[in-house]
């Protein structure tokens, strides 16, 4: 069955959707041991893949989502009926050409979007977890990967590409399993999570729990839901994500849709209808507990902690290329953190590459059109594939 | 996947002259590597190890683009965090008359690499004398292709000043060549001569 999938191409010739997403129970036999030292057996992970898996099955690439992403990188998403978060990096004759790569994008731990999450029923209940699921990290989002990939009996990873938590799964691939990954490629992220990143994302949880709907996490099967805690999390971290050279160039001091001050508290500033309006759409996609227990896996991310806060130690002997990109102008994960990486597996011999792209439009620039960044990355995998000899299928 | 195959021989004729030194299968630090045309040509002729760092992000994203492993970086801070004797030979060239301190450049290629490649433009060639000596004014030519106020080579020298520096670094000279304004080697083995005639110093040196 699963070999049938792998026959096709970008487009699913039954559904005829772009790509072809499925759902898997994972855990079954041997539970997914959490670093927290819980365990979850019999949960579902969903993912969605494009390309085609060539006969040594080297040519796989796996696409890590950040925070409020999802596996639906490419075509339309049915949760929010919009084109895929990543379409100009992944795709037919894109960076990522899916004509030659076998790509695959796996919904992480925690999400809302089809993999288990506290919002998922908990069989020993029949409702929702709530805060009963247990808080995962980073390692356990790669970890239930690697057991899906087990399952679909891929066993090395040609590369792994992210931005931003994306990212951090990436590097996190790479530390955890260096035999399974050949090259990573890790954007506009970091190898720990600062103090500032912490706060911000303390913000954002303490809107989602001052919120009276939030009602300790048990709102699922309520009529009012913490819409207006989400909102407020979703509009604070939304500014980490752009910059102030952006938000002046596209928003300035320009009034929404008046001429003059209105001297109260609506949106008189178009910046403050641009957020309300990121806040409130927010809301209808992703689930508040979500938003709680994945920024935390965020914040509970360092990668050096068991190294002495040694970065370098991380890699020691990898074989792994990499390749780290950051943005000038990207103030949450900055061009110094991913400078900190470069030189750390520099001093340990590992084979790394570094640019720091000049765009504007700050952290949230990994997203968007850039032809440095496709450049790059077209350039990074297809040269390390032509020395490795990883064909298409 | 179409690679250029035409690339690896088009790099110039005084890279060629830094690539007949280094040998096959080594391991290589290219400082200041450009767009990473010798790196290139080092991985695809010679099968070295190669990495690089460079500064200007253009030069970066074309290196990248070959296939070829280049952090973007200035090269005075980052060569710090390359521990001691990791790769045979470090490459610097036509780099070393813009670093802050060239003397302390030198010691640190000599601490990463085994034996350090430095090319640089020759202040006591007679065209430069000629400027200085009889119209006074600052050299602008092919090599040195900057007015006074916007070079981005702020520490020139002679060949002359270079062995001098090498001596007070207790550096051994392995290999000096003369380079003339083609690229191509001079035959010229008397300093004094070199001095006055190449455009550019090529010296391949190691630790005492």
């Amino acid at each position: 069955m699963i070999m049938l999938f792998f026959m096709n191409k970008n487009i699913d010739e039954k559904t005829g959707e772009d790509g072809r997403a499925d759902v898997v129970t994972l855990g079954r036999d041997a539970p997914l041991r959490l670093d927290s030292g819980e365990e979850i057996s019999a949960f579902d992970v969903a993912y969605k893949s494009w390309g085609r898996l060539n006969e040594d099955r080297s040519n796989v690439v796996l696409v890590c989502h950040a925070l409020t992403g999802d596996h639906y990188v490419r075509g339309i998403s049915p949760i929010t009926g919009k084109r895929g978060w990543w379409e100009n990096m992944v795709g037919p004759g894109k960076p990522v050409d899916t004509d030659l790569y076998f790509v695959l994008c796996i919904n992480v731990l925690g999400s809302c979007a089809g993999t288990v999450g506290p919002a998922s029923l908990n069989p020993a209940t029949g409702k929702p977890y709530g805060l009963d699921f247990p808080v995962i990290t980073i390692g356990d989002m790669v970890r239930a990967q690697a057991m899906l990939l087990d399952y679909l009996k891929i066993e090395t990873l040609f590369s792994v590409i992210g931005g931003s938590m994306g990212g951090m799964q990436a590097l996190q691939w790479a530390a955890d399993y260096p035999e399974r990954v050949k090259t990573a490629i890790a954007i506009a992220t970091t190898w720990r999570h600062s103090a500032q990143n912490i706060a911000f994302h303390e913000v954002g949880r303490q809107a989602i729990m001052a919120d009276a709907n939030w009602k300790g996490g048990r709102y699922l099967d309520r009529e009012e839901q913490p819409h207006a805690g989400l909102a407020v999390a979703r509009m604070a971290a939304h500014i980490t994500y752009m910059s102030e050279s952006g938000l002046t160039s596209r928003f300035g001091r320009s009034l929404q849709d008046r001429d003059k001050l209105a001297f109260g508290f609506d949106a008189d500033f178009q910046i403050e209808s641009y957020l309300r309006h990121q806040g409130i759409s927010f809301v209808d996609r992703f689930d508040a507990n979500s938003y709680l227990y994945i920024t935390r896996a965020m914040d509970y991310y360092d990668l050096s902690a068991d190294h002495d806060g040694v970065l370098a130690k991380v890699f020691q002997g990898t074989k792994t290329r990499f390749c780290v990109l950051s943005f000038t102008s990207d103030w949450l994960y900055t061009t110094e953190e991913s400078r900190h990486i470069a030189r750390s597996l520099n001093a340990i011999g590992a084979r790394v590459s570094f640019a720091d792209i000049d765009m504007d439009k700050g952290h949230d620039s990994f997203l968007l059109d850039c032809a440095e960044m496709d450049g790059i990355v077209r350039g990074f995998l297809n040269s390390e594939a032509e020395m490795m000899g990883v064909q298409g299928s | 996947m179409n690679i250029d195959q035409s690339r690896a021989s088009d790099i110039r004729v005084d890279l060629l002259e830094i690539a007949r030194v280094i040998d096959s299968g080594s391991t290589v630090l290219d400082v200041g590597c450009g767009d990473g045309s010798l790196l290139d040509y080092l991985v695809r002729e010679k099968q070295v190890d190669g990495r690089g760092i460079e500064l200007s992000p253009e030069g970066v994203n074309r290196s990248i683009a070959k296939g070829l492993s280049v952090i973007q970086g200035n090269a005075e801070e980052d060569i710090t965090f390359y521990p001691d004797n990791c790769f045979d030979y470090v490459i610097l060239s036509q780099t070393l008359q813009a670093m802050k301190r060239p003397d302390r450049m030198l010691e640190q290629l000599l601490r990463v690499g085994r034996k350090a490649v430095v090319s640089f433009p020759n202040f006591g060639h007679w065209r430069v004398r000629l400027s200085l000596g009889l119209f006074a004014t600052m050299p602008v030519n092919k090599t040195l292709d900057y007015p006074w106020y916007a070079t981005p080579n702020i520490h020139f020298c002679t060949i002359r000043d270079f062995v001098n520096l090498c001596d007070k670094l207790n550096i051994h000279v392995e290999q000096t060549m003369a380079i003339n304004s083609k690229g191509y080697r001079m035959p010229l083995h008397n300093l004094a001569l070199a001095n006055l005639m190449a455009t550019q110093g090529m010296y391949v040196i190691t630790r005492k």
